[in-house]
């Protein structure tokens, strides 16, 4: 990897390991379901230690960086498979979906 | 239908037990996530992109309306009030906890059914033709042989840790509705000269590397059954290739070493094996056999239908009977607009209710992600449908181009690349919109969310694959796939399509068929095997049709 490349903001998540939840690390060490409230890493060594910091492996699952752009509003996910762990899925109005998604509350 | 011993009971119960117990150790610590992983995969719970899945096996798409009811309960209880039923006669529940599984197992275990086997590099769920045991084309039921391989294949010490996940399909007719072709192992049952036996066929599959399955033995006496499939998976056990998982399937074993090598091989171990199974086998599947006699057939004499909306209902969703007073009956779970395959735990239970008062108790799930009532008396018809449409049920679209196969896709699946769910939905709705689906006629549109092919695309006679494309859902088309006795892998048309793209273009497709059909007679496949693909692809690109011109 070219060591000029800008670095990607990126945020620290997982999955409960308990309920399975979508979750972010915040700058409190706390777990968020809301991806505006997670921690923001603004550069690779910082990301790589908060990283290995958040993997506890009795409350979550998976840990991992994800990519994300910084909006006034938080962060918000680069990719389209962030963006449906973040929001839901997109054919019901469940999961992190209620109230956002069209269609039944099944 | 078969019925729990006190052995099936015990190991369930057993099974269930150590799981319970796994799931305590890794809440307190005691395991990690990597060795627990292998021991939930091996109970059919998956983590995926939300949440926890639970896959639980349906053996061969055999329900009774306890089991269909107890069904409800889960997901009513422990998830969000409704399952998914899959492509291998699987249902999934999509939002459970892990601290609520153990539950959910032994709340399956009280009906006889388990997620043993659903998942990891094992024998999975044996599947069988939707309407065995009913179908008027049928050789032989293929359910009691489906039963001897689920009760072979469980926990088979030797076969726990293949070099890949290892799946079966059998049929007793010669309409092949179980894709056989497109299994590790498919099955067909055949007579000859009165005898019983199986065509046995290797190597199919779909996923990365679509392969047709080709036959190993034209007819291999039933009794020999057992000892040749074990015979088959030996081999494989030792010839598949474990350095890749890309290439680990039998089927890529059947394309390095050749048909005829694989023959001589299993052929050789099915001779080492063949005197150690002493017979006992047969005993079981004698047994077995008793479990799925027929009901007791109501004779019944039906009306003459006179409403044209049942008449519709019964012109796509009612296939014939072994018996000219009896129907089979297929349950769309593809309402236009709807998630296909989802049904709720209040259309659970309708249905189980509506097995027991009209089909004997029994119900069935297709590959297709649709319930079967095998047995219906056609008396009962209208009563029936009118009891369907109420709890929106009624569609009738079996068979035409709303009735799609589609896998969760990324909203929900954790090895997806794209969304499928609102693109089956999309081209669902726009069908409908155009009044034009039961004009098309005979369709089958398969869309999967990555290359693993859960959604059987390359058998769609329209396939459509969803794939991630710098960082954009993008769908490739392919056409002429059928998974019927006929069985051949879709041709892909040309470049993928944007998400908003695809309902657009399949419209594009659709319209063209029914220009270029001589008739009504002719399908869409029958056309595009006439006609070659073409046409289509100009329909699917009219841009470059018009640079060419």
């Amino acid at each position: 990897m070219s060591r000029n490349r800008p670095f990607t903001p990126k945020v620290v998540t997982a999955n409960l390991l308990r309920e399975g939840d979508v979750v972010y690390l915040t700058d409190r060490d706390e777990w968020t379901l809301d991806l505006r409230e997670a921690e923001v890493l603004e550069d690779e060594a910082h990301a790589q230690m908060r990283l290995v910091e958040a993997d506890k492996p009795a409350v979550v699952v998976g840990v991992y960086l994800a990519d994300v752009t910084v909006t006034e509003t938080g962060p918000v996910p680069s990719h389209f498979r962030e963006d449906f762990r973040a929001s839901g899925p997109t054919n019901y109005a469940h999961g992190k979906s209620s109230g956002q998604r069209p269609g039944p509350e099944v | 239908m078969y019925q729990y011993n006190d052995f099936d009971r015990a190991f369930l119960a057993t099974r269930n037990a150590q799981f319970r117990a796994q799931v305590e150790r890794r809440l307190d610590g005691s395991l990690t996530e990597d060795e627990f992983k292998p021991l939930r995969l091996m109970n059919g719970v998956y983590l995926q992109l939300h949440a926890y899945m639970l896959r639980v096996a349906i053996p061969y798409g055999t329900l009774s309306s306890a089991q269909m009811r107890q069904l409800a309960l889960l997901a009513e209880k422990w998830d969000k009030g409704y399952g998914h039923f899959t492509t291998r006669q699987n249902i999934q529940y999509n939002w459970p906890k892990l601290t609520d599984i153990p539950d959910m197992l032994d709340a399956l275990g009280e009906v006889g059914l388990h997620a043993i086997q659903t998942s990891g590099n094992t024998i999975r769920n044996v599947t069988a033709d939707h309407f065995a045991g009913a179908a008027d084309d049928e050789v032989a039921d293929p359910r009691p042989i489906a039963e001897l391989l689920r009760q072979w294949s469980t926990d088979h010490p030797e076969f726990q840790f293949l070099p890949r996940k290892f799946k079966i399909a059998i049929t007793g007719a010669p309409n092949d509705r179980a894709v056989t072709r497109a299994h590790d192992i498919g099955l067909v049952l055949k007579r000859r000269d009165g005898a019983l036996g199986v065509e046995v066929i290797i190597g199919g599959g779909l996923g990365r590397t679509p392969m047709v399955g080709k036959t190993v033995r034209d007819f291999l006496p039933i009794e020999d059954l057992l000892p040749y499939c074990e015979a088959i998976v030996s081999v494989y056990n030792r010839l598949g290739r474990r350095d890749n998982k890309y290439k680990a399937r039998i089927k890529i074993t059947v394309h390095e070493n050749g048909l005829d090598t694989m023959r001589e091989k299993i052929e050789a171990r099915f001779a080492e094996l063949k005197p150690l199974f002493s017979g006992v086998d047969q005993e079981m599947l004698a047994g077995i056999e008793r479990s799925f006699a027929l009901p007791d057939f109501v004779d019944n004499t039906p009306a003459p239908i006179l409403d044209p909306v049942l008449q519709s209902f019964v012109d796509t969703n009612v296939t014939a009977h072994k018996r000219d007073d009896h129907a089979i009956v297929t349950i769309s779970i593809k309402k236009h607009g709807e998630t296909p395959g989802d049904a709720t735990a209040d259309q659970m239970r309708l249905m189980a209710d509506l097995a027991e008062a009209h089909a004997y108790g029994e119900l069935r799930i297709s590959h297709e992600q649709n319930v079967i009532l095998p047995h219906v008396r056609r008396d009962a018809l209208p009563a029936l449908f009118e009891a369907l449409k109420a709890a929106g049920l009624g569609t009738a679209n079996v068979g035409l181009a709303s009735d799609i196969i589609a896998c969760p896709g990324m909203d929900y699946c954790a090895l997806a690349t794209a969304r499928s769910i609102p693109v089956a939905q999309g081209i669902a709705k726009r069908i409908d919109e155009l009044k034009i689906e039961h004009d098309v006629g005979h369709l089958k549109i398969k869309i999967s969310g990555c290359i693993n092919a859960c959604g059987h695309h390359h058998v769609g006679h329209i396939g459509i694959l969803g794939l991630d494309r710098a960082g954009v859902e993008n769908y490739q088309i392919t056409l002429g796939g059928d998974g019927s006795e006929r069985t051949a892998i879709g041709e892909r048309a040309g470049p993928g399509f944007a998400y908003d793209q695809v309902v657009p273009a399949i419209e594009r497709l659709i319209l063209a068929y029914l220009d270029l059909r001589e008739g009504a007679e002719e399908t869409f496949i029958d056309a595009y095997r006439r006609l070659g693909p073409a046409p289509f692809k100009a329909a699917l690109y009219p841009e470059e049709k018009q640079d060419a011109a």
